[in-house]
């Protein structure tokens, strides 16, 4: 197979595809955003539960590519137990590395390294982008008091 | 060694039945020189658009490079050779749906626009509240949205005929569906993601009875089948140009010309009118009233080539090469126990657009991996979200075949899903 292709379903992406993270409701929610890409059917529905600034528990389910499941997966994986200020950080550096940008050297990916490979299947970039804009949107909506119900990268 | 066209040529540029090869046919099309991902094009999406013939292309050229000018209003040779070209496609669609008046054939940009006309024009002048509109549940969104569109501004009930577990519209209901109030019928002739061939000629003759109007959405059937819009009598037909071998950006509204006389323009500007004053204006005649602006010249000469190119292969010729290859597909992919196929098994009662879904791999990882194979095929909801949804999933996968593929087409497919399994690992 080629290069390309091993590089978008690396081992890793394919184990959080088939063993998802952060499957587990919530009893308690601060923070609810849905993420919808109608054109490809992908549904998300993320909640998160707050302690002080830090995030301490995430809810992601995603109906899904192996794409838009893996990063959701890796999304619960990463930003549970990170403050709100870690989190947006993160989420811009990979926002910026699926567009192509370059990542500071002085971060730390871990299983987010194996995102790498969706750039040259500018496709699919918005189905591994779509867990991370509905927290972003979220978060954002929250700071500024606003409403949100829906996020979409399409 | 003479290719393919060289040998047509010689031959009046007309294959017999017996000489109906897809694999000769291929040649006629440049796109099949190329490979993606390096290997040969497997190309099985042409219910979304079809490849272009040679003959084609060399229309597009040949008409700006020697014959460029507007139409209908130069008094040069150039312009009288671009509204002749123009015109003689209009007079080769009228015989290809069936031997129509050319004035009741109106070039619009697609299928797509020429439904939103009947919607717009016909639909708002003569559809009230309370009366019906009635669709299929299996609308492509094309012939959906200007239909709910249209009862929402007017405040008619819009009615889906529903369909079966396989895939066939369920007529069980058909007379308390349609009924008197029912003021138009608008319905696919072939779906474009579960490939059912609906019977448009009983709900022709059920709506009818009705005193309903009927709009054939023929975007997937006319390139496909030998339709005869005449035998049927629908009231109205849409479909594009580049589903048939055509240029994209032009497609046609048929529609009976006692209707089409009454209907107001949608779309106002030049072409379309004989008489402007500062303060008036009177309409052009048919069908020149539903074209203002400068229309897709190079594509209506080039449709024409298109025409010719599928009535040299002969639409009955065509149809059973398509039955031949979606019987087979069908075999294929039936004993491929991880895939389930959506629509009819009974390849009579379909055409080639064939939705389907792996078990366990999701559409547009498929697809993608497909691509690495050089195998187009398309992943989504396929413009029918509704349909999508009532057969249970978020999307699927559509392999869709015309006049070029092979069986040998459909076993790099079935290769593909087997070797899927495997990458994805799941065997």
């Amino acid at each position: 197979m080629s290069d390309d292709l091993n590089n978008l379903y690396r081992d890793i992406l394919m184990e959080h595809y088939k063993f998802p993270r952060g499957r587990k409701k919530l009893e308690h929610a601060d923070i609810h955003n849905e993420g919808q890409n109608p054109s490809c059917g992908d549904e998300l529905e993320m909640e998160l539960q707050l302690d002080g600034d830090k995030i301490k528990d995430i809810y992601v389910s995603c109906v899904g590519c192996a794409v838009s499941v893996a990063s959701g997966s890796m999304l619960a994986d990463t930003i549970k137990g990170k403050t709100l200020a870690e989190v947006k950080k993160i989420a811009a550096v990979i926002r910026g590395m699926l567009k192509g940008e370059d990542v500071p050297d002085n971060i730390d990916l871990g299983d987010l390294e194996s995102l790498r490979g969706v750039k040259k299947f500018p496709v699919r970039i918005k189905c591994a982008l779509l867990s991370w804009t509905t927290l972003i949107d979220a978060l954002a909506a929250r700071e500024q008091g606003a409403e949100i119900r829906t996020s979409t990268t399409e | 060694m003479k290719s393919h066209r060289q040998i047509l040529e010689m031959s009046g540029g007309v294959p017999t039945v017996t000489s109906f090869k897809p694999e000769r046919i291929k040649l006629d099309f440049p796109i099949f020189t190329r490979t993606v991902h390096g290997k040969p094009l497997i190309y099985l999406d042409s219910a979304a658009t079809t490849q272009k013939p040679q003959v084609v292309l060399d229309t597009i050229e040949k008409y700006y490079s020697y014959q460029n000018a507007n139409v209908h209003r130069g008094l040069h040779t150039l312009a009288e050779e671009a509204t002749a070209a123009y015109e003689a496609t209009r007079t080769k669609v009228a015989e290809f749906i069936g031997g129509v008046k050319p004035e009741e054939v109106i070039f619009t940009r697609n299928a797509t626009e020429a439904i939103n006309i009947v919607a717009q024009s016909w639909g708002e002048a003569n559809v009230r509240h309370g009366d019906r509109i009635v669709i299929t549940q299996m609308e492509h969104h094309a012939n959906l949205v200007p239909w709910l569109m249209l009862s929402r501004k007017t405040g008619a009930k819009l009615k889906y005929i529903k369909i079966t577990g396989d895939g066939l519209l369920d007529l069980s209901d058909i007379d308390e569906i349609i009924d008197s109030r029912t003021k138009i019928v608008a319905l696919t002739q072939m779906s474009n993601v579960l490939g059912t061939i609906n019977p448009v000629e009983e709900i022709i003759e059920i709506a009818h009875k009705k005193g309903a109007m009927v709009l054939i959405d023929g975007a997937q059937s006319v390139p496909h089948l030998p339709v005869d819009i005449k035998a049927l009598h629908a009231d109205f037909l849409a479909f594009s140009a580049h589903k048939m071998l055509g240029p994209t950006g032009i497609g046609i509204l048929y529609g009976k010309q006692e209707f089409l006389e009454k209907m107001e323009p949608v779309t106002y500007g030049g072409e379309m009118i004989s008489d402007v004053r500062f303060e008036s204006v009177r309409w052009n005649t048919l069908p020149w009233k539903f074209e203002a602006g400068t229309p897709h010249i190079a594509g209506a000469a080039a449709f024409g080539a298109a025409l010719q190119y599928l009535q040299n292969l002969g639409m009955d010729n065509i149809r059973r090469h398509e039955l031949e290859l979606t019987a087979y597909a069908l075999e294929r992919l039936a004993a491929l126990d991880f895939i389930k196929v959506f629509g009819p098994t009974d390849p009579e009662k379909r055409g080639g657009a064939i939705a389907f879904a792996d078990n366990d791999i999701h559409p547009h990882d498929l697809a993608t991996f497909l691509d690495t194979l050089g195998i187009a095929v398309r992943a989504g909801h396929h413009c029918a979200q509704p349909l999508t949804k009532l057969l249970g999933v978020s999307s699927t996968t559509r392999a869709s075949i015309y006049i070029y593929n092979t069986t040998d087409d459909i076993d790099h497919l079935a290769d593909g899903l087997n070797e899927a399994r495997k990458y994805f690992r799941y065997v």
